[in-house]
């Protein structure tokens, strides 16, 4: 087996008192199709918070493509190839919907020194999330679900080779979930490793290959969606309530 | 073409000076400068206020920075005009700097509040410094007869200008126009477009690869080297100058309320701003009563907050827009 993505090895976060990632030791393969789960407060945001740079875990290391990045900040880690998208959309909302693309494709800059079309290549992950004609236009004026597509959007411009999507579907209709599904399974495709956080169980069970849950800060099972579904912890944790989205 | 800006830059720095050549009046030289200064000071603001979304309330301590820096040159070297703008200007910068450092985490009204203690810190600090003046102030009187690269620059009948007030309404015009550009320039650059990622979401931009930090203290330096450029002739001018005068709220107050008047998004406000409002303040001041000026700017954001929240500039857009439509 090839060496993974992404190792996270012996994690832990602690908010004064409150302890939200408690010695989490897991690893993403490259390609992977990885879901992260568990109850409200079980950590899953503080963990990616920890994989993206916005906050450091005070235990633990995390290796990305075979260089520890535990030190980094976050616009490093993106130059690295971590991308996100956030649980609430943060549009830069004083520009247009390409404007917002363009941004990490200046900033991330793999492509310094050559000439290099930002907005080409803006336009282009536009219109696989079928958001071309939206382009233009001020992100004030996006609805919901365009807004989560540019969230998705404005981190693929960043080039990522891990690209973590923080529950881009709550609050979606069943549809918009099935769209927003499509447009991670064709970013995969193209050889980007997905971390989707998520509380429909229908999207995460549909789309990973592999699944960790948390709960109170601890790894608590491991494995296929099948393994998940029938494990008795993670049935505990969520006391049931799997059931109600399926 | 593409350097036009910079041509019409060039010839705007002709004309002031042709201004001084030709104009006897020393009357307008004299508010002339304040405007001038004012010009600098929102323009400096811009860059951090409006570009990336930090308010400075502390500006009259960025601005006194340069003007003491020349005090105690003067005191200590007796340097010229030129040098002083230099050397405040690169200490009000390393301010600039340090508080930015300082003030990292701060956000919203938590750095606007830092600012004006930081303000309050330095006037407390001059008004304890007798070497400059201390509480009490101090006189300043320009050199006698000023050269540069051996051309007299003031004198009645040989220098260049013919007197202070013709000299200090020049380079004032200069670093305006010189500021301006500058202001244009970041709006236009790598760095404006990563400033204003930051004002719209700081996170959103670290984690977009925009390197937040860093940005945010090119802009602190910049911003507050211009402020500290455009308070070193300030003694010269007053030829007299104490805290009171040099961190005045007048210059905190201005260098807000001119970019929001004008329009944050744009260099062009600041500059519209402080044509406008200077004008205003210095018209009412001198022909109907000195404590009108504030009473002006009060009662003009009041206005321009609820018709025109996005300034002049923003105001001109939007109408522009909706008759495209």
């Amino acid at each position: 087996m090839s060496e993974p993505l992404l190792k996270i090895e012996g994690i832990s976060k602690h908010f004064g008192g409150f302890t939200a990632l408690n010695n989490v030791t897991t690893h993403v393969n490259p390609g992977e199709r990885f879901g992260l789960i568990g109850p409200n407060g079980s950590g899953k945001t503080t963990m990616i918070n920890c994989v993206s740079g916005l906050l450091r875990n005070e235990e633990g290391k995390i290796i990305f493509d075979g260089r520890d990045v535990t030190d980094l900040k976050p616009h490093k880690r993106t130059g690295a190839g971590i991308a996100r998208s956030f649980q609430i959309p943060r549009p830069f909302h004083t520009m247009s919907v390409i404007e917002n693309l363009m941004i990490p494709a200046e900033f991330v800059g793999h492509h310094r020194g050559d000439k290099y079309d930002d907005r080409a290549e803006s336009m282009e992950i536009l219109e696989t999330m079928g958001m071309a004609d939206k382009a233009e236009d001020p992100t004030t004026d996006l609805t919901q679900i365009e807004l989560r597509k540019l969230e998705l959007a404005r981190a693929m411009a960043a080039k990522p080779k891990l690209l973590i999507s923080d529950e881009a579907m709550a609050g979606l209709t069943g549809q918009e979930v099935d769209e927003v599904i499509d447009i991670l399974f064709k970013m995969n495709e193209r050889g980007i490793t997905i971390i989707m956080i998520e509380h429909i169980m229908r999207a995460v069970m549909r789309f990973s290959q592999r699944i960790i849950c948390l709960d109170a800060g601890q790894l608590i099972a491991e494995g296929t969606p099948e393994d998940i579904m029938k494990d008795k912890g993670v049935e505990r944790a969520y006391l049931g309530s799997t059931d109600e989205d399926g | 073409m593409k350097y036009m800006f910079e041509i019409v830059c060039l010839l705007l720095i002709v004309g002031i000076f042709v201004l001084t050549q030709v104009i006897s009046n020393q009357f307008y030289f004299f508010i002339g400068f304040v405007i001038l200064q004012y010009m600098v000071l929102a323009t400096a603001w811009n860059i951090l206020g409006g570009y990336a979304g930090y308010v400075n309330f502390g500006s009259a301590g960025f601005l006194a920075t340069g003007a003491y820096t020349s005090v105690a040159l003067i005191n200590f070297l007796d340097i010229g005009l030129i040098e002083q703008m230099i050397i405040g200007g690169a200490m009000a910068g390393l301010l600039g700097l340090i508080t930015g450092y300082l003030t990292l985490r701060l956000r919203g009204v938590y750095f606007a509040i830092a600012t004006l203690a930081l303000a309050i810190i330095l006037e407390t600090v001059v008004a304890h410094w007798d070497y400059v003046g201390g509480a009490a102030g101090t006189s300043i009187l320009p050199k006698r007869k000023p050269e540069l690269f051996d051309i007299m620059i003031v004198d009645r009948k040989t220098g260049v200008f013919a007197n202070y007030k013709e000299y200090l309404f020049f380079l004032m015009g200069t670093v305006a126009v010189l500021s301006v550009w500058i202001a244009r320039y970041i709006e236009q650059s790598k760095l404006g477009r990563g400033l204003n990622a930051i004002k719209d979401s700081e996170e959103a931009a670290e984690c977009m690869g925009v390197p937040t930090l860093r940005l945010k203290l090119i802009a602190t330096t910049i911003s507050g080297a211009m402020m500290g450029v455009a308070g070193a002739p300030l003694a010269s001018y007053l030829t007299f100058i104490d805290p009171l005068s040099a961190f005045n709220l007048e210059y905190a107050v201005n260098a807000i309320a001119m970019p929001m008047i004008g329009g944050t998004v744009s260099w062009m406000g600041p500059v519209i701003g402080a044509l406008l409002l200077g004008t205003a303040q210095q018209v009412s001041s001198l022909w109907i009563q000195s404590e009108l000026n504030l009473l002006i700017v009060g009662v003009l954001l009041v206005v321009f907050v609820i018709i025109a929240p996005e300034g002049i500039v923003g105001w001109f857009r939007k109408s522009r827009q909706g008759s495209r439509r």
